[in-house]
């Protein structure tokens, strides 16, 4: 089966940055795949390249089989791309700003696709607003909807629901995973972890331009079998610094192998007289996971 | 609603002519005001001291033609150079960078736009000026070449310095040291052979002069320089800069990173 999304080789420097060292992905038709790492690790680039916004040095991008370079109208044909930027055109009204998209990838009679497009993303009220008038939510809306007006069979949503609140980001994704379940490929960056977890079926984590770990979310959580602590403390021990996750003001977010470390760990903190104000144990969650890998690759 | 279109470039030239339309007043009537206001204070001064093409045309008449393709130049640029740097700016751009829009498409779009900005722009210019001379047309196919010509020449420029300057700062630089002098060196307001010499011989290495000219001859059936010379100089930097837009536009130069 040809691949939805297919990245061989690709790598990209800006100046004195190396920006992608040489990435090898695959997405395959159906997916809801999510791509993770921190800032500057090189996600918008990827999707850029793929998106045709950005060239690549060295290496080749496919969109359903189709080279983003050579054979770019039917790769872009095939892709929907929400950016992470919140741009608009202020000239235009909301059903102007999807028509025009509409229209520039060749679609005629889009009308009833951008009616249901609006009603989805809670836009109907707004349709005649120009854009100037949308509060930061609703342009970021009007962005999902001119990614997905020529119905894209690829979409990639970078960092889609930035600024969106709480209660339209759980429309706006049950709205993806209707797409999702209607056998669109969905490709997902995002700095909201419980997101990833909650939608995406694999995962790939990129850090300073490369893929640090790229399995399915359940293989992810399980291959960090072992103790997430979370211990409030006034200090710790020198010989257990290593296990820290995360620290923040007399808390430690601790890696654990198993029960009988924990219990090294509180003999450690008994023995140097650090009194424990708080202890708790976490399960594993995709954070965690991210954490580890990030910390591992440091 | 938008017209449904079965090809991406006649819909970003929709956009182009829908985002001027939008702010008409700043676009079409302000530029008709301001040759109206050239006309009545250059006509009014020097009607009675400057004799063109010996004395053949009145120098209010004279002068028509050429603010007609001032306007139509100025105004081909203004549109295409403001809507690229502004959606770049924005970022918005990248709404015009997603789709399968190819290189031709792109240029097609933006300088037919600036093209119709400008000829529209030059029809209300001929529109209000023409009440205050007598005006013959002796051969309209000629202006309408030059002026097309004149027009996707600036229309072409405009996207040039558009996608070149990073800040509105640089495209100003690019509108007020380089366009704006060669316009009014041209000949909209004089004949060159009212020059020395030397500023003669100068103008003949500025093509605006030639657009000039050779839109002045389809209204008078006089320029100073034969028509068929100015087409093919005009038409000859057409096609050239033409071919460094469409390369430009190509290699992504300062679009596509």
């Amino acid at each position: 089966m040809t691949p939805a999304v297919e990245i061989v080789g690709v790598a990209r420097r800006f100046g004195k940055v190396q920006a992608l060292v040489g990435v090898d992905l695959v997405v395959r038709p159906g997916e809801f795949f999510g791509l993770l790492g921190p800032n500057g690790a090189g996600k918008t680039t990827l999707i850029s390249i793929l998106a045709g916004l950005t060239r690549a040095d060295s290496g080749v991008a496919r969109v359903l089989g189709h080279d983003v370079v050579t054979d770019y109208r039917n790769a872009r044909r095939l892709l929907g791309v929400v950016p992470q930027e919140l741009v608009f055109d202020p000239f235009f009204t909301v059903r102007e700003t999807l028509a025009i998209q509409a229209g520039y990838f060749g679609l005629r009679d889009a009308g009833d696709w951008i009616d249901e497009l609006l009603h989805h993303l809670d836009l109907t009220a707004k349709a005649d607003a120009n854009m100037r008038a949308l509060s930061g939510g609703m342009k970021r809306r009007v962005l999902v909807g001119q990614a997905l007006v020529h119905k894209p069979p690829v979409i990639v949503l970078d960092e889609p629901t930035a600024g969106v609140d709480v209660e339209l980001r759980q429309s706006l994704w049950s709205f993806i995973r209707k797409l999702n379940a209607d056998g669109h490929t969905i490709i997902l960056t995002t700095h909201y972890l419980e997101e990833a977890e909650a939608l995406c079926g694999r995962i790939a984590m990129l850090k300073a331009g490369a893929i640090v770990a790229l399995d399915t979310k359940q293989n992810l959580l399980s291959s960090f079998a072992g103790l997430t602590v979370r211990l409030g403390a006034a200090a710790l021990p020198e010989e257990w610094r290593g296990r820290i996750l995360r620290q923040d003001d007399h808390s430690y977010l601790l890696s654990l192998a198993n029960y009988a470390e924990l219990e090294r760990l509180l003999a450690a903190l008994r023995g140097k007289s650090i009194e424990v104000d708080e202890l708790s144990l976490q399960e594993a969650d995709l954070e965690q996971v991210f954490l580890r890998i990030m910390a591992r690759h440091h | 609603m938008v017209p449904a279109f079965g090809s991406g470039w006649l819909t970003l030239l929709y956009k182009e002519l829908l985002r001027f339309w939008k702010v008409s007043f700043q676009t079409i009537l302000a530029p008709v005001l301001t040759a109206l206001l050239y006309l009545l204070i250059f006509s009014h001064v020097l009607e009675s001291h400057v004799s063109v093409f010996d004395g053949r045309v009145r120098y209010t008449a004279f002068l028509v033609p050429g603010l007609v393709m001032m306007s139509v130049l100025q105004n081909a640029f203004a549109n295409s150079s403001s809507s690229m740097i502004q959606s770049k700016i924005t970022g918005n751009l990248i709404f015009v960078l997603l789709p399968p829009l190819s290189p031709l498409d792109m240029y097609a779009a933006y300088v037919l736009g600036a093209m119709l900005r400008g000829i529209v722009v030059g029809a209300g210019v001929l529109a209000v000026t023409a009440w205050f001379a007598p005006l013959s047309l002796e051969h309209p196919l000629w202006a309408l070449v030059f002026a097309l010509l004149g027009s996707a020449i600036l229309g072409t420029l405009g996207l040039i310095a558009g996608i070149w300057a990073d800040k509105f700062d640089q495209l100003a630089a690019f509108q007020n040291f380089l366009i704006m002098p060669l316009t009014f060196l041209s000949g909209v307001f004089y004949s060159i052979h009212t020059l020395p010499p030397f500023w003669q011989a100068l103008s003949r290495f500025n093509p605006f002069f030639y657009m000039i000219d050779g839109f002045r001859y389809g209204f008078f059936g006089l320029s100073d320089i034969a028509p068929g010379l100015s087409l093919a100089i005009v038409a000859a930097f057409c096609v050239a800069l033409t071919a460094l837009t469409l390369f430009v536009l190509g290699r992504g130069y300062k679009l596509r990173h």
